[in-house]
């Protein structure tokens, strides 16, 4: 690593970054404290959210649509898993046991601290046009060539080239801005709608979802989503170096790479 | 030292010092408007405390969504009760005739009620749902007295805070504060869809609270306490429900 050239740290990086004045193979500057310290914590809350979250949808693996649903009505689907309450008939000659109290404390505790994180973070975020410059699609970046170049890439697990370390492709752009704009909003809001005293007050958050159970069924699906995107984001990150992208997602700075590593 | 960093320190120091006084400050107030739960305590605390005080300065005086009688959920459900104490089956054959309501803690009448004198107050109906931390809910007519009307009758002082209930069934209470006791659809429940309370779902006489989840609503009413202080009761959390690990604030 110490022959490296500066040369090869991208135009964009070196520009952008202070720290890549310094000698030669310095670690150069990714993400900002910002970026890094909210990534991190609602990386926390995800776990904590998902873990609870199956301890408290096991207690009434059933979905429904609309406004009412229980055990003597007809699901919209049953997931094939055993319950924690014995009000469920699933098939399985056992319940399991039952987790529900602490769940949806830390459940609800660590969706506070998510929302309040998230809104750190989208403040931060157009305020110094991180969305901006980070997310958005660059002008012209948004055609259907480098979309389904990027995406080819990313179905044949391509390891990323060396200015993907640097700025995000079309693909992690639109699929960063889905997840920030559309799934963590979604999430909340279909959580909110389930909450009596919440409808009580805004009765419109779960009118325009079709109803509590609706609400309930729109959740489960949303987090299968974000599991999904945290899945592919975990595989990426592991394809493109996992060393060292954690790296820059906890100290901010990441090597350049050198070619053919 | 360099004086750069001096100057980080002092500054950070002020800091943490108006950080820190700063939410003395809003603690004082939070206390001061009810705005911290009997359950405050533990892991847990930071998360049911901003819950509590969320929806008391968002929702305190909000009516539960009523729905349209087509709505009500058909055939009607009740969840499955545990076996019934003696005490209990002995009035369930004499059909509730002697079943009581007695009122005390800090009001000017202490009482006791049967249920035919709580059949004369004004009767009131809602068309409101059951949700159930579990993820189920249903729609059902519910008939009965609002709790403020007992609650003017028997004359409450001005200190009281919290009003809790207790079921004939051993080990179950609850409580609510006086936003919830007071709330105009906060029911003592005698009757269902048209007719007495069925006794699965807490016939003869059920306390039902349409702004928070179902085990906010306890079957089986025979006491009711006023008090300024939840210290005194089991472990001084609330209820048996943070005594079991759920949350004593149910509206969510």
């Amino acid at each position: 690593m110490g022959s490296l050239e500066s040369a090869q740290a991208p135009l964009e990086a070196s520009v952008s970054s202070s720290a890549s004045a310094g000698p030669i193979a310095e670690p150069l500057s990714r993400h900002s404290v910002l970026v890094r310290v909210t990534h991190w914590v609602i990386t926390l809350c995800f776990f904590a959210l998902l873990v609870t979250g199956i301890e408290i949808l096991i207690s009434h693996p059933r979905f429904y649509w609309g406004e009412t649903g229980t055990v003597i009505t007809k699901p919209l689907f049953q997931l094939p898993i055993p319950s924690s309450r014995n009000i469920v008939k699933t098939g399985y000659g056992y319940v399991l046991p039952d987790q529900n109290g602490w769940s949806r404390a830390l459940h609800f505790q660590a969706a506070w601290i998510a929302v309040l994180t998230g809104l750190l973070y989208a403040i931060y975020g157009f305020v110094t046009g991180h969305f901006r410059k980070n997310l958005l699609p660059s002008e012209g970046g948004l055609s259907w060539p480098v979309l389904s170049r990027a995406i080819a890439g990313h179905l044949r697990f391509a390891r990323p080239s060396e200015a993907e370390a640097w700025s995000y492709n079309l693909v992690q752009r639109l699929t960063y801005l889905f997840v920030i704009f559309c799934l963590f909003p979604l999430i909340v809001w279909t959580g909110l709608a389930m909450s009596p005293a919440f409808t009580s007050a805004f009765p419109a958050t779960v009118v325009l979802l079709g109803g509590r159970q609706s609400a309930r069924t729109i959740h489960f699906f949303v987090s299968i989503a974000l599991l999904l995107f945290v899945i592919v984001h975990f595989v990426m990150i592991c394809r493109a170096g996992f060393i060292n992208r954690t790296r820059a997602m906890i100290t901010g700075r990441q090597r350049a790479r050198r070619e053919g590593l | 030292m360099t004086d750069i960093s001096r100057r980080k320190l002092i500054f950070s120091g002020i800091g943490a010092a108006a950080g820190l006084s700063g939410l003395a400050v809003a603690v004082r107030l939070a206390e001061k408007y009810g705005l911290i739960p009997p359950d405050h305590g533990g892991i847990y605390g930071l998360g049911e405390t901003i819950t509590y005080a969320s929806q008391r300065l968002l929702t305190r005086h909000s009516m539960a969504r009523e729905f349209p009688r087509s709505w009500i959920s058909n055939p009607p459900f009740s969840n499955e009760l545990a076996p019934p104490p003696d005490a209990f089956k002995r009035l369930q054959e004499g059909n509730f005739v002697d079943w009581r309501l007695t009122v005390d803690g800090l009001v000017d009448r202490p009482s006791s009620f049967s249920l035919a004198q709580i059949k004369s107050y004004p009767s009131r109906t809602q068309i409101t749902e059951v949700a159930c931390e579990e993820g189920w809910s249903h729609i059902a007519e519910w008939i009965g007295t609002p709790l403020s009307h007992i609650l003017d009758a028997v004359g409450t002082h001005p200190q009281a805070r919290y009003v809790v209930y207790f079921s004939i069934e051993p080990d179950w209470w609850e409580s609510i504060d006086m936003a919830d006791a007071m709330h105009p659809q906060t029911f003592l429940t005698y009757g269902m869809n048209g007719s007495d309370l069925p006794v699965p779902n807490g016939g003869p006489l059920r306390l039902r609270v349409p702004r928070q989840l179902g085990y906010k609503s306890v079957k089986f009413i025979t006491h009711l306490t006023v008090t300024d202080s939840m210290k005194k009761f089991g472990k001084g959390l609330g209820s048996a429900s943070p005594e079991a690990g759920y949350a004593w604030y149910a509206g969510i």
